[in-house]
């Protein structure tokens, strides 16, 4: 079964100007079928202006092996935050 | 019933073509070949129930009636609906072909509808379109994936199209009634839709490998209460609670 419709991930953006979220996953035959079952799956209440489908397999994820190479690193550079810096005079927001 | 005024009786027709449909739809509840395509199957069904529901408010408001007393009061012999409506579930390949054979008529019959006299009727077509077109695009594509499919998928396609042709002829009789709201520009001529409609079904079966009988027989009766036996059967499910007690409420 989970060949002949392999899962996908679908992305729905609420509105004009936001990001495309995450909402969930399903099973298609391909791509245009995900779209369909999609908007059945996760748009039923008018959620979605725009729905995105992705083949799981197609996304590569970082694994949680990679944690300390990918983001401890970033833990001893505060000067990478803005809030590291003091504020100017007459700056009233950074 | 007794007598009815002509637009009350096109409204009832519509609204029990969509009742009876969407009830078979929602037999696949719990059976459907996977959950993705179960909620397809009833977020469809609800559309025709909610398509109903605004025909039989129709129908209520005119004759001094609700919407329940018309679904759950009549016997099969005051039911209005097609014969195909009520044929029974059969496997998901009779399910497709029905249901796209309906959506190919329902997107000519209701794109014209939407421009009738009739204000309440043109509403209510307006607002079917945008679920025809969706589900147009759904039965189109699952056509085309059973025909290419599987042999099975294919030789169940086949078969179904056998057992569906012998009840589409009656999607486009026309009697007295709406011949007489054709003429005021309130109905569709449906007569006048079949070979549109067979110019976009035939190409799409042909696409899918599979053949329609060379003919269409002339199967009639639903609009004058003359069903199959399967329409007995449906009511006594659906109604059962009004029958065990009558005017029980939520």
């Amino acid at each position: 079964m989970s060949e002949l419709t392999p899962l996908f991930e679908v992305f729905v953006r609420s509105k004009r100007g936001l990001d495309h979220v995450h909402v969930g996953s399903l099973h298609a035959a391909d791509a245009e079928h995900a779209l369909t079952y999609a908007r059945d799956t996760y748009t039923r209440r008018g959620e979605g202006a725009s729905i995105w489908v992705v083949e799981a397999r197609h996304i590569v994820a970082s694994q949680e092996t990679d944690a300390d190479m990918f983001s401890d690193p970033m833990e001893d550079k505060p000067y990478r935050h803005a809030t590291h810096y003091d504020l100017p005079d007459g700056v009233e927001n950074l | 019933m007794g007598e009815m005024d002509d637009l009350s009786c096109l409204a009832l027709r519509l609204g029990d073509d969509a009742l009876i449909h969407s009830h078979r739809l929602a037999e696949w509840c719990g059976c459907a070949p996977t959950l993705e395509e179960e909620l397809a199957l009833a977020n469809v069904a609800l559309d025709f129930l909610g398509r109903a529901r605004f025909c039989l408010q129709l129908v209520g408001r005119r004759l001094d009636s609700d919407e329940d007393r018309l679904a759950y009061h009549r016997d099969a012999r005051e039911y209005t609906n097609l014969l195909l409506m009520e044929q029974p579930r059969g496997d998901f390949a009779y399910a497709m072909v029905r249901q796209f054979v309906m959506d190919e008529f329902e997107a000519l019959y209701f794109g014209q509808l939407a421009a009738s006299q009739d204000p309440d009727l043109a509403a209510i077509a307006a607002k079917s379109n945008k679920e025809i077109a969706y589900h147009l695009r759904r039965s189109r594509d699952w056509i085309e994936r059973l025909g290419l499919g599987t042999t099975e998928s294919r030789d169940r396609l086949q078969v179904a199209l056998i057992d569906v042709w012998d009840h589409v002829a009656e999607l486009f009789a026309m009697d007295e009634v709406e011949t007489r709201l054709a003429g005021a520009s309130i109905v569709p001529d449906r007569s006048a839709l079949r070979d549109e409609w067979l110019a976009a079904v035939l190409p799409r079966f042909e696409a899918a490998t599979v053949e329609p009988p060379a003919q269409m027989p002339a199967i009639s009766g639903g609009r004058r209460g003359v069903h199959t036996e399967h329409l007995e059967r449906l009511l006594s499910q659906m109604q059962s609670l009004q029958r065990a007690y009558p005017g029980l409420a939520w």
